[in-house]
């Protein structure tokens, strides 16, 4: 049988000493899981190792953990996978996840950061209005349009990775702000608006993530919360036109005009309006801010008031404005969803260094 | 070999540099770029972020003129569009429909036609998996010896992997120290490598998202880097034009200098800094600067 080595982070708060490493020699067959390795590790050679897991089938979300530095649940990683993917290709680095206290060894403290943050965004419905005489029959569209969020199983793997939450530990977080749409999409739920303005207007809310890809990354179970998160931002801004006090939609909208209007980005404009216009008084304080970085920038000639002012058209600008009239003149957006939808062949990029095709095929 | 070239907003913008140098170096590699001038922004996923349909249609754009050219792919010099792009992509190659409602719209409007399966890829990419790291060390004339580099990929080009072809075959995530090392130079680990440089919230959350550059540039600076280098115009914004604002957050002094992929590689190819655009950056290169000279002088 291949042996594995773990090296696993360990950490008793009784002892008083710092975090150390510790390495676990196990007899595993590869397809076992990095799960497995951990307790046969706890079983044969030290029984004192702290791990927090239950169904052992990826369902339950206890045992997630940092496997070779990024956030999966130990159930669900192969040992050989885990091995491949090591600096060596044989020691396997488990630690406890990110951006949460410790506990002791792998288990870290769900309460203090994961919970209390989904406790947050209040996660039950709040109807309005009587209680209806029968049941109530949630139309099909809605409830698909919600299945991806609800498919979290709280195993705070995207919290671990945020890399908002690693510089602001307010941030509202991935996890939270996925299980918020889950709501907000809900036809039976009555305060949309009021759970969107208070996500909007927080600084750490729904315009503090940094569109990082990580909580995708993390995710066992495909619920993408950064998808949620700018599906949040949509319904904020577009449809119910909150102008947080974040710049969140100002920004996102001086964006798509700025596009419409040039083709190409002009990025000098972008920052004003991104604050509403040169002029606007919210305006003022924040470019005067950004004098320290652009008053070199003007020196070392990278920033040109010529470039400032002028930005050219694209010749084909008829038709950039031509696609979003009609995109944008739709009743309703048109989105599609590969969670649900799937995907109906073998993505053709799956590995496009073999199969060259050129922009013809 | 020859490629549709979408160079980005940004490298046309506020980092001409980079522009600039891809330019000079392309010939050195036997590149032919055929310049997307018609092209329009990738939206840098705010425009996704808006209107997903819209996101895909002006994307669907740019490939079906990539398409009308006579190129092997199309390459691009930004993680942001190889991220945007890559992620428009993805939806319209899986599924008809949805393609040819988009190619509807595109036809009306502009007369053109996506045909799924366009090759789309980031200059790191090309350099690795069409030119090869051989011919890239045998084209180098000045290797980058005792130069210590610090890659920095940005989010956009490493996640998410499957959408991105990131794989055992093509470990696209370590193509930067692979090219580092081929250049001759010494790859620099510190923690920030694969983290966000924060320019999506710089107009949203200035101190978090200075934290964010800040703190890299810091890990850089601790890990002894003489410079970093990026595939990403982007980051390159919140790392070198951002720094002396980065270093009022963070609170301690950085001066560490930021190089564009094609700069690094110019670099090694014998260009000089001056020519390779490295007097505009906002962060003096005097490390590189030094480093060049002190070559320069030892060969006298
Ligand atoms: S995409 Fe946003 S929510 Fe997800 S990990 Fe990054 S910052 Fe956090
Ligand atoms: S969204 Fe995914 S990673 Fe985050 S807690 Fe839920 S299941 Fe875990
Ligand atoms: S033990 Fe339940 S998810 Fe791993």
């Amino acid at each position: 049988m291949p042996e594995y080595t773990l090296k696993i982070r360990r950490y008793s708060p009784e002892t008083g000493d710092a975090a150390y490493w510790e390495e676990f020699k196990v007899d595993l067959e590869g397809h076992r899981s990095v799960l497995e390795g951990i307790l046969s590790a706890r079983a044969t050679t030290d029984g004192s190792i702290g791990i927090r897991c239950s169904c052992r089938a990826a369902i339950c979300g206890s045992c997630a953990v940092r496997i070779n530095g990024k956030a999966d649940l130990a159930c669900h990683h192969h040992l050989d996978h885990a091995a491949a993917e090591s600096p060596d290709g044989n020691t396997i680095t488990v630690e406890p996840m990110g951006n949460m206290p410790i506990i002791k060894d792998l288990i870290v403290d769900m309460d203090a950061v994961h919970w209390k943050k989904i406790q947050r965004v209040t996660p039950w419905l709040l109807p309005e209005g009587p209680e209806p005489e029968r049941e109530y029959i949630v139309p099909h569209e809605n409830m698909v349009d919600v299945t991806q969020t609800m498919a979290c199983i709280q195993c705070g793997a995207c919290v671990s990775d945020c890399l908002s939450m690693e510089v602001d530990p307010l941030f509202i977080g991935p996890a939270a702000l996925a299980k918020a749409y889950r709501f907000v999409g809900d036809p039976r739920d009555g305060q949309q608006y009021e759970r969107l303005k208070d996500l909007a207007e927080d600084p750490h809310g729904i315009y503090d993530c940094t569109h990082c890809f990580m909580c995708i990354e993390a995710c066992p179970k495909g619920v993408a919360p950064m998808s949620q998160i700018m599906r949040l931002r949509r319904v904020a801004g577009s449809d119910q036109k909150i102008n947080d006090r974040n710049n969140g939609y100002r920004h996102e909208k001086a964006f798509v005009k700025n596009i419409e209007k040039y083709g190409t980005l002009h990025e000098a404009n972008l920052l004003p309006d991104s604050y509403g216009g040169k002029f606007h008084p919210r305006a003022i304080p924040v470019l005067a801010g950004s004098l320290p970085a652009i008053v070199p920038a003007l020196l070392r000639g990278k920033v040109t008031p010529a470039k400032a002012l002028h930005h050219h058209k694209l010749p084909d600008q008829k038709q950039i404005r031509a696609i979003y009239d009609t995109v944008e003149g739709r009743d309703s957006r048109n989105e599609l969803n590969l969670y649900i939808e799937g995907y109906e062949d073998e993505p053709v990029l799956k590995a496009a260094g073999e199969e060259e095709r050129g922009p013809h095929s | 070999m020859k490629v549709a070239y979408w160079p980005g907003c940004v490298s046309r913008g506020f980092t001409p540099e980079l522009h600039g140098s891809m330019a000079q170096i392309a010939p050195m590699l036997d590149i032919e770029l055929v310049e997307l001038d018609r092209a329009n922004c990738c939206g840098a996923g705010v425009i996704a972020e808006h209107n997903m349909e819209l996101a895909d249609t002006l994307n669907a754009r740019t490939f079906a003129l990539a398409q009308q050219t006579d190129t092997d792919l199309m390459m691009n010099i930004c993680s942001t569009c190889q991220g945007s792009q890559s992620e428009c992509q993805e939806r319209l190659d899986a599924n008809t429909p949805y393609r040819d409602s988009i190619n509807e719209t595109l036809k009306a409007e502009t007369g053109l036609e996506y045909e799924r399966g366009i090759v789309n890829k980031n200059f790191l990419w090309v350099l690795v998996e069409d030119i090869g790291l051989d011919e890239l060390r045998s084209r180098v004339v000045r290797p980058l010896t005792n130069l210590k580099v610090g890659p920095f990929y940005g989010c956009y080009v490493v996640r998410p992997t499957d959408r991105l072809g990131i794989d055992d075959e093509h470990p696209r995530d370590t193509y930067m120290q692979q090219v580092i090392e081929a250049l001759g130079g010494t790859v620099i680990d510190y923690a920030g490598a694969y983290k966000c440089c924060g320019f999506p919230i710089i107009t949203m959350n200035q101190k978090a998202s200075l934290t964010m550059a800040g703190t890299h540039l810091g890990d850089a600076v601790d890990a002894q880097a003489d410079c970093l280098v990026t595939p990403c115009p982007l980051c390159h914004l919140n790392l070198d034009l951002q720094q002396p604002v980065a270093e009022k957050v963070v609170g301690r002094e950085l001066k560490m200098p930021v190089l564009h992929l094609p700069q690094l590689v110019g670099l090694a190819f014998g260009l000089e800094p001056k020519a390779l655009g490295m007097n505009k950056h906002v962060v003096r290169p005097t490390s590189v600067i030094d480093w060049t000279q002190s070559v320069v002088g030892s060969a006298a």
